[in-house]
């Protein structure tokens, strides 16, 4: 459970799969907080299309961040069997939403390949490697960019 | 170096207190209280702060205290009287030890020539009162003459007697502790600004104490250490406490000497060797003329192992009358002190405590109505069970909600100072009342209340206030005096201020507001309204502008932060007799009372202390003003009519303002605005939760809360809506609103 700290090439880390329409994609698990069902965000005016809206976290209130239409793919039509993975960005919790999670994977630094010349702008901001796991092709991504507050930061 | 500045930090929170403590006693005093126990009280504050100042080696501050100390301690001991003129020197003194303490804790440098004349006058004081009755002064001289033993004075040190009693009152009486204390105090306790003679004087308030100094290890002058510690102390102690109440005397110093308290049993009746601690008593103004230390060595104890030379002080006769009292004082005061222990806890961790109590109400409340839902019998196990749930949860509430909240006396207590400084400047003389000090509001009310406060009195006392003269010839007394209190009234505070002065001049103010264009020459105003012109921007009542309170800002900066802290203010004017300016606060910034709305289908808050009152717009009353603008008409004026619902970007424009309701707010510079919303929900508590923390700022979202359903609604900024709206012609809402 603790190879997630070591930094050498051949070090392990964990990461939770999850997917958004057909496309697999990963983020690091120290990053994650928890995971939970959908349940309808209150909308916030003024907002980028992606960011849902505000949910209550116990107590406290929680952006959810499409993450669908964050990458570029069309928004996603939140269901029952929508979850919000809920992580740490920064001293920032978010709320993503994708449409299921597939796992927890295992993987060394080294499986983690170069991300592809083919993919859209967008995506490429996000993601910073491909895994490719039993013939499935899973993009690691970073959240780093996902609230607009970071973007906007950022121009 | 962190650790250390981590204690130093505890060190001026812990002098805020003292001073807090300091001052309290010094206004009893004044007040004609001179019970032992307020002086006690005042000296042990000066003293801690100190004895804490010197472990920082803050010199400054130590040689004020130091003055300051010396002269309370006179006072103490009862060899001055604490007259007002002196204790109005002492409040003097407060101030600056304040001050003092305050550019210790910034770092920064202080008004040194206020300090010394202040310092001057005390220890003129102190003056005066020295040369009085040499018996009954031994104590206070020693601590007069050598006030900093192992510094200049180290070489007064010499073996000596003093006998000021008759030993047959140390006979052991039945039921009483007797301790052998052994003290040898290292260099490093004086150097933090500690006395002994204090410790020992401590010492002699428990019981009987018979103090013997150990000066057998005074070096030859050649080889003295003027910062060096050399004696020790040996006292036997006959008291009704136990051995932990003559530690705690030590317990500042404890480490920086070596101190042993053992248990002595009670010595046989006929103790012969006490005789030989008879010494010849020594008048005191001989003192300074004694030379080297080559007087005769008494004969060493027979009985006593300890000591070669020995000074013997009985100090039980020193202060006849005050011992009795004061040891009254002490065990009254201290288990008082252990009976409510404090912590202090992070304001963070208590706040997140709050967080998951609002949240355990919501859940509670949606639990009992999923209970109803399922149909369960009103009077079955679980609903039962339900409600001493609910009954639970509002005590914890209640009681979580009461750790944030704090008396109003840690700001009430900075006015007094304030009236003085100000009373001062002015000229005139003033008495502040404060009542209801231990009123309890949210910390975070009480550290704004502080500024608005500050200002009103400033101004009741600059503005309110005749000159001494003036009210002489109105048969007032000369003294003015101003009212500042504090009581719960209907879930939220109320806090008055009130003078006695002239009240406020109709006429004057309203030709004021005329003259800087705030009124039309004709309007027609009742008195109450008149009144509150001085709440409207750019109104200045003072002739010539003071440095007190005429600064540019008036009272409406006081009303804007009393508005931001979501209170109300009102003033109340009877001419000749005073004015009272009336503020009603919230008792916490954590819950809101708002007006629940519906806007296109969304729940938004919007803060009840913003809305004047609430309209049913009738189509004759909504006109259209340039582009899309409209605007209302409210009794004969127009204000806007800013659609809510348009601004926020939930919908387009609401074609027929009928369909909806429109909401009468007061926005920043006392502009008026309408806010037209869809339906009016009803009014509700809320507890407002911060939108920054997890994602940022909304334009024109102040803040969300969390309704009994479990979701999210946005508490509406009133100020930037209405500021959009009124920008509504220009193409992009979004950027009027960012802009």
């Amino acid at each position: 459970m603790n190879e997630a700290h070591k930094t050498d090439g051949a070090a392990s880390r964990e990461l939770i799969s999850f997917l958004i329409g057909t496309q697999e994609f990963c983020v690091d698990i120290m990053s994650v907080r928890e995971i939970r069902g959908w349940t309808p965000a209150t909308p916030l005016p003024h907002s980028p299309g992606y960011v849902r809206g505000v949910i209550n976290l116990r107590g406290a209130v929680l952006s959810i961040v499409d993450l669908a239409a964050r990458l570029g793919f069309p928004p996603t039509e939140p269901s029952a069997r929508a979850v919000i993975i809920v992580a740490q960005v920064g001293h920032q919790v978010v709320g993503l939403l994708v449409d299921a999670v597939t796992g927890i994977l295992t993987v060394t630094s080294d499986t983690v390949q170069p991300t592809p010349d083919v993919a859209s702008d967008m995506a490429r901001s996000f993601v910073t490697g491909v895994l490719a796991v039993d013939g499935r092709m899973i993009s690691l991504i970073t959240l780093d960019h996902v609230l607009p507050a970071a973007e906007r930061q950022a121009a | 170096m962190d650790a250390l500045a981590e204690i130093k930090q505890t060190f001026f929170q812990e002098c805020e207190e003292q001073l807090v403590e300091l001052e309290t006693g010094l206004l009893a005093i004044e007040a004609g209280d001179h019970d032992s126990e307020v002086v006690n009280a005042v000296f042990r504050a000066v003293h801690s702060v100190k004895g804490g100042a010197g472990a920082f080696n803050l010199t400054d501050l130590v040689h004020f205290a130091h003055t300051f100390e010396n002269a309370m301690d006179l006072v103490r001991v009862g060899r001055l009287a604490p007259a007002p003129p002196l204790v109005r020197v002492m409040l003097r003194a407060a101030d600056i030890l304040a001050d003092l303490v305050r550019a210790a804790r910034a770092d920064a440098p202080h008004d040194a020539a206020r300090a010394a004349a202040v310092a001057a006058e005390l220890t003129a004081c102190c003056a005066e009162a020295a040369p009085k009755g040499a018996k009954a002064t031994a104590v206070g001289s020693v601590a007069a003459a050598a006030p900093e033993p192992a510094a200049d004075d180290a070489f007064e040190f010499v073996p000596l007697a003093v006998d000021l009693s008759d030993f047959g009152d140390l006979a052991p009486m039945p039921g009483l502790n007797r301790f052998r204390i052994t003290f040898r105090p290292r260099p490093e306790l004086y150097a933090k600004g500690n006395d002994t003679v204090i410790l020992m004087r401590e010492l002699a308030l428990l019981g009987d104490a018979l103090v013997t100094c150990d000066t057998g290890g005074l070096p030859g002058l050649a080889d003295i250490d003027p910062e060096g510690a050399y004696f020790g102390w040996t006292v036997m102690l006959e008291t009704e406490r136990d051995e932990a109440a003559v530690r705690e005397i030590f317990d500042f110093v404890e480490w920086d000497s070596t101190l042993e308290v053992e248990p002595v049993a009670a010595p046989a009746p006929a103790e012969p060797d006490e005789e030989e601690f008879v010494f010849e008593p020594i008048p005191l103004d001989e003192l300074p003329d004694l030379g080297p230390p080559d007087l005769d060595p008494p004969a060493p104890a027979p009985g006593e192992a300890e000591p070669s030379q020995a000074v013997v002080v009985p100090l039980r006769a020193a202060e006849p009358a005050a011992v009795p009292a004061a040891a009254d004082a002490a065990t009254e005061h201290r288990p008082a002190a252990q009976a409510s222990p404090t912590i202090r806890v992070d304001l963070d961790r208590v706040d997140r405590l709050i967080d998951l109590v609002g949240e355990l109400v919501i859940n509670q409340a949606m639990l009992a109505e999923r209970v109803n839902e399922a149909g369960l019998a009103r009077m079955s196990q679980v609903a039962v069970g339900l409600d001493e749930l609910e009954q639970l949860t509002r005590e914890i509430q209640d009681s979580v909600m009461a750790i944030r909240a704090q008396p109003v006396k840690s700001v009430f207590q900075r006015m007094p100072r304030l009236a003085r400084e100000v009373a001062m400047q002015v000229g005139k003389s003033v008495r502040l009342v404060t009542e209801g000090e231990n009123t309890e509001v949210d910390k975070t009310v009480i550290e704004r209340l502080s500024d608005p406060l500050t200002h009103m009195i400033r101004n009741a006392i600059d503005h309110g206030l005749e000159r001494p003269e003036v009210r002489l010839a109105a048969g007032k007394p000369e003294e003015g005096q101003v009212r500042l209190s504090a009581l719960h009234r209907s879930g939220r505070i109320v806090i008055e201020i009130s003078d006695d002065g002239a009240g406020i001049n109709r006429e004057r103010v309203r030709a004021i507001a005329v003259e800087k264009g705030l009124i039309p020459p004709d309007t027609k105003l009742t008195d109450e309204e008149t009144d509150n012109l001085i709440f409207l921007p750019g109104f200045s009542t003072a002739a010539t502008i003071s440095d007190i309170s005429g600064r540019g800002v008036g009272m409406d900066v006081v009303k804007r932060s009393i508005q931001a802290l979501g209170g109300r203010i009102s003033i109340a004017s009877v001419p000749g007799k005073g004015s009272t300016f009336t503020m009603s606060l919230p008792l916490t910034l954590a819950v809101l009372d708002g007006m629940v709305v519906t806007v296109a289908g969304h729940t938004l808050v919007i803060p009840l202390t913003a809305i004047v009152e609430i309209l049913l717009p009738k189509a004759t009353e909504v006109h259209g003003f340039g582009g899309n603008a409209r605007v209302i008409g409210v009794r004969n004026g127009f204000i806007p009519l800013v659609d809510v619902g348009e601004v926020m970007g939930f919908r387009g424009s609401l074609e027929d303002a009928r369909a909806g309701v429109a909401l009468l707010v007061e926005i920043e510079g006392g502009a008026r605005s309408a806010l037209l919303v869809d339906a009016i929900q009803g009014q509700r508590q809320v507890v407002i939760k911060s939108l920054e923390s997890n994602y940022g700022h909304v334009p024109g979202i102040a803040a969300a809360t969390i309704l009994g359903d479990g979701r999210v609604a946005l508490i509406l900024d009133v100020d930037t809506v209405a500021a959009a709206g009124s920008r509504v012609g220009s193409p992009d809402l979004t950027l009027a609103l960012a802009g």
